[in-house]
């Protein structure tokens, strides 16, 4: 069985063009949602040791917004969107017509929109994952977390900690008058991963 | 005050006074310190599983609460800690996200991680004297081999020593 540590080309470059596509639905929701423009840069997928993730995105200390979502049907797993502070509070200050510059911690109604953004960045990285396997996958209601860097993703660390040393991760910038810079991590239970790898032809 | 040593995700370390051992961010997984008041040798373990035997992929043993405690307790030892005199306390065990249903998978792995390392410390007759396990926010830790102290940070808290 091909495992996650032997994952090969043809895999990554199919995170790659999930990421890409995914990455064109999500721009495309963000800009209807906040009536900008915006464009997107080239996703990148990162290939690490499980060890590393914590540090990944940044400092292991520096607060984050995760955003996490179970998903189902043919593929069991899990989902998670992750962004900086300022990206967060960028996107909540432009959906809550406030000055650019607030940060005052997240209320309530804040974490609200980071959730339903979440949803949809996560809903366009999913259908993208969904064409190109032809496979059903259904997000469940997203869950937010506001913490340290490392806390947040010891939750992906742990996932792929348990078959395998490394994490995959792709990573996309997105950017108007400020660049938001998004992470998007995949965990698929053991099982699904091998049926995603079937499905888009890759032995295993 | 000596040097702060870093131990990462995975990973465990010791140390002699004046020197102190901290890990950032601990989500689900747990810090699990050991400390020995005569000697003053500490250490530090990092886990992020509860049970090696139940994975396959399983080659590094400071992943997990049974080898990594064990590792952890076998380097002091031959460091020179004196065994009756050893005591622990953990931190960590959160549930990041407040998922349903996900405790089978590794998303809650918290709770289960925080059982694991009881049980190993009980197992090795390690005294456990302190604990700050669960809730839903990471913690940093930071261990004192002056006085045994065990930092606990979170965001938006005031500090916790225990």
């Amino acid at each position: 069985m091909l495992t996650l540590n032997e994952v090969n080309e043809k895999y990554f470059d199919v995170l790659k063009e999930i990421g890409n596509i995914g990455a064109g639905n999500a721009t495309t929701a963000i800009a209807n949602m906040l009536g900008l423009r915006i464009d997107m840069s080239v996703p990148e997928v990162a290939f690490l040791p499980v060890e590393e993730l914590g540090g990944a995105i940044g400092a292991e200390d520096e607060i984050i917004v995760g955003i996490m979502l179970g998903v189902e049907a043919d593929i069991d797993g899990s989902m998670m969107f992750l962004m900086d502070m300022q990206s967060a509070h960028h996107i909540v200050n432009k959906l809550m017509m406030r000055d650019p510059g607030y940060s005052e911690p997240f209320n309530e109604m804040d974490l609200s929109a980071i959730k339903e953004v979440g949803n949809i960045i996560a809903g366009s990285y999913l259908s993208a994952l969904s064409g190109l396997t032809n496979l059903t996958i259904v997000p469940s209601v997203p869950f937010v977390a506001v913490d340290m860097a490392a806390a947040i993703l010891s939750v992906p660390a742990v996932q792929f900690g348990i078959f395998g040393d490394n994490a995959l991760m792709i990573n996309t910038e997105f950017s108007d008058d400020l660049g938001i810079k998004g992470h998007f991590i995949l965990m698929p239970e053991e099982d699904s991963y091998d049926k995603i790898l079937s499905a888009l032809g890759i032995a295993t | 005050m000596g040097q702060m040593i870093k131990v990462g995700m995975a990973d465990l370390k010791i140390c002699k006074a004046p020197d102190a051992l901290t890990t950032i961010g601990l989500g689900s997984c747990i810090g699990i310190a050991i400390y020995d008041p005569s000697t003053k040798i500490s250490g530090l373990a990092h886990i992020m599983l509860p049970d090696s035997t139940a994975i396959r992929n399983n080659s590094n043993i400071a992943k997990f609460a049974d080898t990594g405690i064990q590792k952890l307790y076998d380097d002091m030892i031959k460091a020179g800690a004196n065994k009756a005199r050893m005591v622990a306390k953990i931190a960590g065990g959160a549930k990041m996200f407040e998922m349903p249903g996900a405790s089978s998978s590794g998303i809650n792995v918290g709770d289960r991680n925080a059982q694991a390392s009881r049980d190993k410390l009980k197992e090795l007759g390690v005294k456990l004297v302190a604990e700050d396990c669960g809730l839903n926010y990471g913690r940093t830790v930071e261990l004192y081999s002056e006085t045994g102290e065990y930092y606990i940070k979170a965001v938006g808290k005031p500090l916790k020593i225990i």
